[in-house]
């Protein structure tokens, strides 16, 4: 059967990197946001740069949240489109280490998407749970004083297709997460075929989801985080394999191949 | 384990890449898209293009060539200069560019580092710095406004090592600090301001400036623990293969992308 991609639109601004990444491997992906093009799909690309209280927003109002779990045909998220698959993330409307701390010292009220369960095919659980100030994060500088760095007081519920929370990755030793990096514990997988120990991926994130069930292989950056997952129909990268160069040709072309 | 980055620049003027000593008598090395292509297949990890017109004239970044770039492309770019607002921004990400990259608007108006941030992420946020160089005391450092055209540029009046960390409570993703007295002599990368600068901040931090030779780049991996160092006229000119850079850091145990 051909192959007809879609990319859903989820509040990035630049999408024209991961259509032509499909392109150069013989894959048509155009950008729609119509329920009917996805669901008639026979790949799905949920890409997403920015933060995860944005991109559910944009999903939401075009009212996609509702269609994606609907989805049996392969679905990639790539990034923070990866961690939009997750039941919800840390990662709050103001993304810096200073906005983290004002809110945590603000008592902000949490919001609504926070309290509402996710609507994934588990049940909720622990979904929009409060993230606990226990995580807040020390990092010292080079004046001898120390700040308490928080993160934001409320988790943001996400599509919930895959079980897990998105969090925010260590200070040290470096943050965001930033650059070319290697693939661990990798799980023999249709999506890894031919991709080995001396693959690079570009990576450029600030949250991961912590390795689970699903992970398929890991990364590793102050702490050691999911890489790549699967779970029946519903695949992640948190690297961005169309700017990885050979390997990310590689993994694209992978994803195509699955039925 | 993340790799160091190497990070050809390219300086684009009116469509064409160029590449000045100190700033100044530019020459052309070549077209935009087939330069970009000939350093991605060389091994180059990421570039930067920085429309060296845009900012000292105050015009915006033509999206035509960036988006020319972007359908070339599979590894990622940032482009610098001109950019001095959301609005700017939007343009030049969504005509493909990975990360953009503010100096001197950001440092007429810090809150542009807030603002953009807080719409794009911080992944995609680059605050360049350029500094004086790191002769003298490290209390005299001082970042450099408008250094793209010298006959402006003047001292900003902000100390560096406070600035970097402003930065990065603004929400910066990475930080590139350029050293002036360094770049375009070749003499090796301005290390203990650089080292300065890696110990007041965890971001991402690129060495700019004054790259000459392979043991500058051994050099500021390993005595500055920089992530990543951006280099234009050695790549430029062959003087240094990437690929050949590469097997040489790979040797002295710096971890890269090969």
């Amino acid at each position: 059967m051909k192959t007809r991609a879609v990319i859903v639109p989820s509040g990035g601004a630049n999408y024209g990197s991961l259509v032509e990444a499909c392109r150069r491997i013989g894959v048509d992906a155009p950008v729609s946001a119509d329920p009917t093009r996805i669901l008639d799909a026979t790949h799905v690309i949920l890409p997403g740069v920015g933060a995860a209280s944005h991109a559910m927003r944009t999903l939401r109002e075009q009212r996609l949240d509702r269609v994606l779990p609907l989805l049996r045909q392969p679905l990639l998220g790539i990034c923070l489109g990866m961690q939009l698959l997750f039941e919800r993330s840390e990662e709050g409307d103001r993304p810096t280490m200073r906005s983290a701390f004002e809110r945590s010292t603000a008592s902000l009220p949490r919001t609504q998407e926070a309290r509402r369960p996710s609507p994934g095919t588990w049940p909720s659980g622990p979904a929009g749970m409060r993230e606990s100030s226990m995580d807040a994060r020390f990092r010292g500088h080079d004046d001898g004083t120390v700040r308490v760095e928080a993160p934001p007081v409320d988790a943001v519920a996400c599509l919930g297709l895959l079980r897990g929370a998105v969090r925010r990755l260590p200070a040290a030793p470096s943050w965001p997460h930033m650059g070319w990096n290697t693939l661990h514990n990798r799980v023999e997988h249709p999506l890894l075929d031919g991709i080995g120990d001396r693959d690079w991926f570009y990576f450029v994130h600030g949250y991961a989801a912590p390795a689970g069930e699903d992970t398929l292989a890991v990364s590793d950056h102050g702490e050691r985080f999911a890489a790549v997952v699967a779970h029946g129909n519903v695949f992640g990268a948190q690297f961005h394999p169309e700017k990885s160069a050979a390997a990310g040709r590689r993994l694209l072309a992978n994803f195509f191949a699955l039925t | 384990m993340l790799a160091r980055r190497l990070i050809p620049c390219l300086d684009v003027a009116a469509g064409v890449v160029v590449k000045g000593v100190r700033f100044r008598d530019h020459r052309v090395v070549g077209d935009i898209v087939e330069l970009a292509r000939r350093y991605a297949e060389e091994g180059a990890d990421e570039l930067v293009f920085y429309d060296i017109t845009a900012s000292p004239e105050r015009r915006r970044v033509d999206p035509e060539w960036i988006a020319r770039v972007a359908r070339e492309l599979d590894i990622p770019f940032c482009v610098a200069g001109g950019i001095r607002s959301v609005a700017d921004a939007e343009a030049v990400l969504a005509a493909g560019a990975d990360k953009i990259s503010v100096n001197s608007p950001a440092l007429a108006r810090p809150p542009l580092i807030d603002e953009l941030a807080a719409r794009f992420g911080s992944q995609c946020v680059v605050v360049g710095v350029d500094a004086e160089g790191d002769a003298g005391a490290r209390d005299q450092w001082k970042v450099i406004a408008n250094s793209g055209k010298p006959e402006a540029a003047s001292d900003s009046g902000r100390d560096l090592l406070d600035w970097v960390r402003e930065v990065a409570d603004r929400g910066a993703g990475e930080i590139v600090l350029n050293s002036i007295r360094a770049d375009g002599v070749r003499g090796g990368y301005a290390q203990a301001q650089l080292a300065a600068v890696r110990a007041a901040t965890s971001l991402p931090l690129v060495a700019s400036g004054g790259a000459g030779n392979p043991e500058h780049f051994a050099d500021v991996f390993e005595r500055s623990g920089v992530d990543a160092a951006l280099a234009a006229s050695v790549f430029h000119s062959g003087e240094i293969r990437i690929g050949d850079l590469k097997r040489y850091l790979a040797g002295r145990g710096i971890a890269v992308r090969r």
